[in-house]
């Protein structure tokens, strides 16, 4: 039976989805006997890292999760919290994987919108567009849609091919490390997923990443 | 490197697809869910349906709709059309929607960008704007372009962006339907803001898409009508956009 952690962190709903599109029978629940008791273990996560982290610590679950023995899969957030911290909300997380998460721009400041479009609207400025090359204009932060990841390790990702395309939306990512399996590049290098022993984490979702995604949940469903 | 979205929009009224010239002239052109998958497996990113239902009756269908799209679809979709309050937000969140877009109802009452960013993220709001050019300004508009506003476009954006919008997507309602391409200079201007910015309304040929994704600097482009008669199958799209050296995800 496949355990989904139901730790009150928002919609589990795309991951239950994906499951039902995998065939796979699953249950969710925050109980730390059934989490024991599954063979599979999946840790979603969407929000705030250092509330979801205090979500868990509410259930005792920051003691169980390290102690499973069985795959574990924490997808975005739910990855985050395996590292050893966060900036997010500057957080201490589970320290399963060796690894310290950061945002992805030293930018989170409003004040730079506010500095955006500085003119009063439509007068004295050129409309001559800047001639930009793709994917050359500035770091958009949340990092969201599309981006490739390569220098793929472990049987998650046995038959997708390096540079395959996954779906990200994320403000935070894991530097890499010696868990780093899949690597991603956006402003800077970063750990598109983890693994240490039967621990995985995926920052992309791929219960959103179209055939690659339902791939890499079919590998996840199938490790032994 | 991060892919230049082709995003599919879906018109949805009383649970069927439709597409109107100008928003007028209704035509149905297929089942939602049906068509949404077939967009997905001829590998486009991210679907937009929006509700342009006009009933009570009609929104309801709506949102079992979103959660039959949600069971069946594995790419990301964001859902928009009529969406006033944090509780119409949570409700199809809940039914499954990735994102929602908030237009009309975002420019009589700002502080709901506020509210649904600080309940769900900003990654969960994209803050949908239609203007017009009038004398030389880009005048906000609403209802699907019929009233004009005292909003002017860059200002509102980044309002829009201040207030916790993840997201924005831009129509040009002097350029939707025509198929005579974007405002480029425009969606450069746009592009300064730190979110994303998906390009609508104007699509004709491969070259108006390459164009809004390179001089434009549009992270994404949506189109409707070019995808659902077929004009601008998405594979060849994708094929004539990487071929201009465009990254996207083939």
């Amino acid at each position: 039976m496949i355990a989904v952690v139901d730790y009150d962190t928002g919609n589990l709903r795309s991951v239950a989805d994906a499951l039902r599109r995998a065939g796979a029978e699953f249950t969710l629940t925050a109980a730390p006997a059934l989490l024991r008791a599954a063979d599979r273990v999946i840790l979603p996560g969407v929000g705030e890292a250092s509330s979801a982290m205090a979500k868990l610590r509410e259930r005792g679950l920051d003691r169980v999760i390290p102690t499973l023995t069985c795959p574990v899969l924490g997808i975005c957030i739910g990855m985050q919290l395996m590292c050893l911290s966060s900036e997010e909300g500057d957080a201490a997380c589970l320290g399963i994987f060796p690894t310290r998460v950061r945002r992805l721009s030293a930018d989170p400041d409003s004040a730079s919108v506010h500095a955006v479009f500085p003119e009063s609207p439509g007068a004295g400025r050129s409309t001559d567009a800047p001639e930009c090359l793709p994917g050359n204009s500035r770091l958009k932060v949340p990092h969201v849609g599309w981006d490739t990841i390569s220098a793929l390790r472990t049987p998650l990702f046995a038959g997708l091919p390096e540079e395959s395309y996954v779906y990200y939306v994320h403000s935070y990512a894991a530097d890499p490390c010696a868990s780093t399996i899949a690597a991603t590049e956006y402003g800077r290098r970063f750990s598109a997923a983890l693994a240490r022993d039967n621990f995985y984490g995926t920052q992309f979702h791929p219960e959103k990443s179209g055939a690659a995604g339902a791939r890499i949940i079919q590998n996840f469903l199938t490790l032994r | 490197m991060l892919a230049k979205r082709i995003i599919p929009c879906l018109d949805i009224r009383d649970g069927q697809t439709v597409k109107g010239i100008h928003f007028e002239g209704l035509r149905q052109v297929g089942d939602p869910v049906e068509l949404g998958a077939k967009y997905a497996a001829q590998g486009a990113d991210e679907l937009v349906y929006l509700d342009i239902s006009a009933s009570e009756e009609g929104r309801r269908t709506f949102t079992e709709l979103v959660t039959r799209i949600a069971a069946r679809i594995d790419i990301p979709f964001t859902v928009g059309g009529g969406i006033a309050s944090v509780e119409d937000a949570g409700r199809l969140l809940d039914a499954g929607a990735d994102k929602v877009t908030v237009n009309s109802a975002a420019v009589r009452n700002p502080a709901l960008i506020d509210a649904i960013a600080a309940k769900y993220g900003s990654q969960f709001v994209v803050a949908a704007i239609d203007a017009r050019q009038v004398d030389g300004r880009w005048v906000v508009t609403t209802h699907g372009g019929k009233r004009p506003t005292d909003r002017e476009l860059f200002t509102w954006a980044r309002e829009t962006v201040e207030r916790g919008a993840g997201e924005i997507l831009f129509t040009s309602m002097d350029h939707d339907g025509t198929k005579n391409g974007y405002p480029c200079e425009t969606f450069a201007r746009l592009a300064e803001l730190p979110v994303p910015i998906i390009a609508s309304g104007g699509a004709g040929t491969v070259d108006h898409i390459a164009e809004v994704l390179t001089r434009g600097q549009a992270d994404a482009a949506l189109a409707a009508s070019i995808f659902h008669y077929d004009e601008i199958p998405i594979p060849v799209l994708k094929r004539a956009l990487n071929q201009r050296g465009i990254p996207v995800r083939l």
